[in-house]
């Protein structure tokens, strides 16, 4: 039995009810192998056993590219206001939207998914999310050398605006984290998430600018318009990519909700994570 | 808190809005459904200390709360009150295999689960070779995992797991899995961790033998609070004194019909006749047993053996069932008078067979009757509660 050299002796860690993890980041720290280990997982296993494996990567976002181009542009015969082509302005917003919402599914069923680990192992939860985050990005990664491509194939050079496009990248990213965050830690104490995930999603392509260009929404609805987070990033994306031109108000309205989005995450998922083994 | 309404063991928003919609329609009588809360304390008043260097075991029935009190310390869950100090990197073997994937082969689940306890790249790189022998997986390290033989699953996880090198390890009850050599191996290496790394080991398993081969002390969980804490031999034996243990056998009624031979009961005695259960050490133990014998053959045995606390044999008697029988009734009685004595102060229990010499087993009781033995003056009474061996003999000395 020790006698009193509690004093003497320096602690590493002391776990108590309802204690703010000062070690967390500490910990995040410590464990920073395992954002990327637990990505490479998924990717691994992703394209096992499968004939085509990594060129899936490359023929989902190409395919849906080429239907809406025939669809918007050749049927509905929706033009460009800029003077870039059609399909490039449609992938220049595909492009984000696709890495958000792929992002946004797999993070928000990433702590169910793994709660085979949640419920045997320590590690801080937040790196969950963060890898299924991370493991879109790699896949966003490869889409933008299909984007690369397409503006070779249509002789087109994009304007110096691109040097902006890696500071809408990491606002996508944190879009996507922030909400992907709140979602999963919502996800695992009301399983109903998992099926209105899904839904957003679907809505949301409608509200987004990824078929249509920012410039067709009437003045009224500009403002109902920009609280959706991913149109200051597809704006963003389309003013560095093709020059576009892009309403700076619009931008800042959505940096607004991605920061916000960002905050209440973080909070409610540090709130949630004590309870996710009980839970899961 | 447990709920006690409701099949679902989790919360789904459509239930809670639903029920909060109905109150609004309470007006009306109509009352919506209450679930009744219990507060459940899985574990209360735990206090205890350990040093490093410790090899701690912990055991307990199933569900006194030992793996949520591993759960607590891995950091997994949250103690609803109180705290814990921890001083020294701890790493929790609660599962074997954790985060395996079964598409991945085994190379890359080495990496993927040792990164998962909690070591670097560096490290498992450095240890992989010694990882891959332990397990002896070495020519199937690039099939997907989910192509392994239960056992080589096992080995590998485990390989992981033993060469993982925090300052305290907990383990719990991963060791029940595997065959025997596996499980000598393993004991092996927990053990080399152990004592040659002086690292402190939190270890929970109901294999009384493993825990006082490996721990230099225990802690006795019951239904979530402490009930002992100290020596191995001390804790096992209130556990086992805990289980209420009768000393008598019967027979369970509904395998009757269904065998032709079986033992029908056995009673532990002393000499004047009474049913004891606790003896002292000079008093002689009698056995006193029963069998329905429908389908009588020659070459059919009785077999008595004692066993102590860890199930290590202690003797084996066998005697011919022809000794006992008579042909015109079905059932044999008999009795057996152990020696006094000789058996060390402890507690035993007894393994009771009826089968023939060529093996056929026709019925068997194991673990039962437990009795005990007290000293009363022998000359080892001053190390009662030590492991001296389980008997004690006078042998005859000479000085030279």
């Amino acid at each position: 039995m020790s006698q009193n050299i509690d004093k003497q002796e320096k602690w590493d860690l002391i776990l108590k009810a309802g204690s703010s993890e000062k070690n967390y980041w500490k910990d995040l720290w410590r464990f920073r192998e395992l954002f990327y280990i637990l990505s490479w997982r998924d990717i691994k296993v992703r394209y096992k056993q499968t004939v085509l494996g990594a060129a899936w990567s490359i023929i989902r976002p190409l395919l849906t590219t080429i239907v809406f181009t025939v669809v918007f542009n050749k049927i509905a015969k929706l033009q460009n206001p800029g003077n870039a082509p059609y399909a490039l302005m449609v992938f220049a917003g595909m492009l984000p939207w696709q890495f958000f919402s792929n992002a946004l599914s797999e993070s928000s069923n990433s702590l169910i998914g793994n709660a085979n680990l949640i419920t045997k192992v320590y590690f801080p939860r937040m790196i969950i999310p963060a890898s299924s985050v991370i493991t879109s990005m790699v896949d966003f990664a490869i889409s933008f050398l299909i984007l690369v491509a397409m503006c070779c194939w249509y002789q087109y050079l994009p304007s110096w605006h691109i040097i902006f496009l890696p500071l809408f990248i990491l606002i996508a990213f944190f879009c996507a984290f922030g909400v992907g965050l709140y979602l999963t830690a919502v996800n695992v104490k009301y399983r109903d998430f998992r099926y209105i995930i899904p839904f957003i999603i679907q809505f949301g392509l409608y509200i987004t600018p990824v078929g249509f260009s920012s410039s067709v929404v009437g003045e009224r609805w500009k403002f109902l318009y920009s609280l959706n987070p991913m149109v200051g990033v597809i704006d963003g994306f389309r003013w560095c990519i093709l020059g576009d031109s892009m309403s700076l108000s619009s931008l800042l309205i959505s940096l607004t909700t991605t920061l916000l989005f960002l905050i209440l995450g973080l909070f409610y998922f540090r709130k949630m994570e004590k309870t996710f083994a009980d839970n899961i | 808190m447990i709920k006690h309404e409701g099949k679902e063991n989790y919360t789904a928003l459509r239930d809670v809005l639903a029920n909060n919609a109905k109150k609004i329609f309470s007006f009306s009588g109509w009352k919506p459904k209450k679930f009744t809360q219990e507060e459940f304390w899985a574990l209360k008043d735990i206090n205890f200390d350990i040093e490093a260097g410790d090899r701690v075991g912990i055991i307990g029935r199933n569900g006194a709360g030992k793996s949520t009190l591993l759960k607590i310390l891995s950091r997994i869950t949250e103690p609803s009150q109180g705290s814990i100090k921890i001083k020294g990197r701890i790493a929790s073997l609660l599962e074997v295999g954790t985060g395996f994937h079964p598409e991945l082969s085994g190379r890359e689940n080495i990496f993927l689960n040792g990164a998962i306890l909690g070591m670097s790249r560096n490290e498992i790189k450095k240890h992989f070779d010694a990882i891959v022998d332990f397990a002896e997986v070495e020519r199937f390290l690039d099939t997907p995992v989910k192509r392994y033989s239960s056992g080589m699953y096992v080995r590998l996880a485990f390989a992981v797991a033993a060469h993982l090198e925090p300052e305290i390890l907990i383990v719990d009850e991963v060791l029940a899995v595997g065959d025997a050599q596996f499980q000598k191996k393993c004991l092996g290496k927990m053990e080399d961790v152990s004592k040659n790394e002086g690292r402190t080991v939190l270890f929970v398993s109901h294999n009384m033998g493993v825990v006082a081969q490996l721990c230099t002390s225990a802690v006795l969980l019951n239904k979530g609070t402490i009930d002992f804490i100290g020596s191995v031999s001390a804790v096992v034996d209130k556990y086992l004194r805990n289980q209420s243990f009768t000393n008598e056998f019967q027979h369970n009624k509904e395998a009757i019909g269904i065998k032709p031979n079986f033992i029908k009961s056995i009673k532990i005695k002393n000499e004047a006749g009474e049913n004891v259960s606790s003896f002292s050490f000079d008093q002689h133990i009698v056995i006193e047993f029963s069998c329905q014998i429908s389908n009588y053959t020659p070459d059919l045995l009785i077999g008595i053996g004692m066993q102590d606390k860890t199930n290590s044999r202690v003797f084996t008697v066998v005697k011919e069932v022809e000794y006992f029988f008579n042909p015109e009734i079905s059932e044999i009685s008999g009795t057996l008078k152990l020696p006094n004595s000789l058996f060390a102060p402890n507690v035993y229990s007894f393994v009771f067979a009826l089968w023939t010499k060529m093996g056929q087993i026709h019925d068997v009781a194991e673990n039962v009757c437990v009795i005990s033995i007290h000293d009363n003056g022998t000359s080892l009474a001053a190390f009662e509660g030590a492991d001296y061996g389980s008997v004690i003999i006078n042998p005859v000395w000479k000085s030279c």
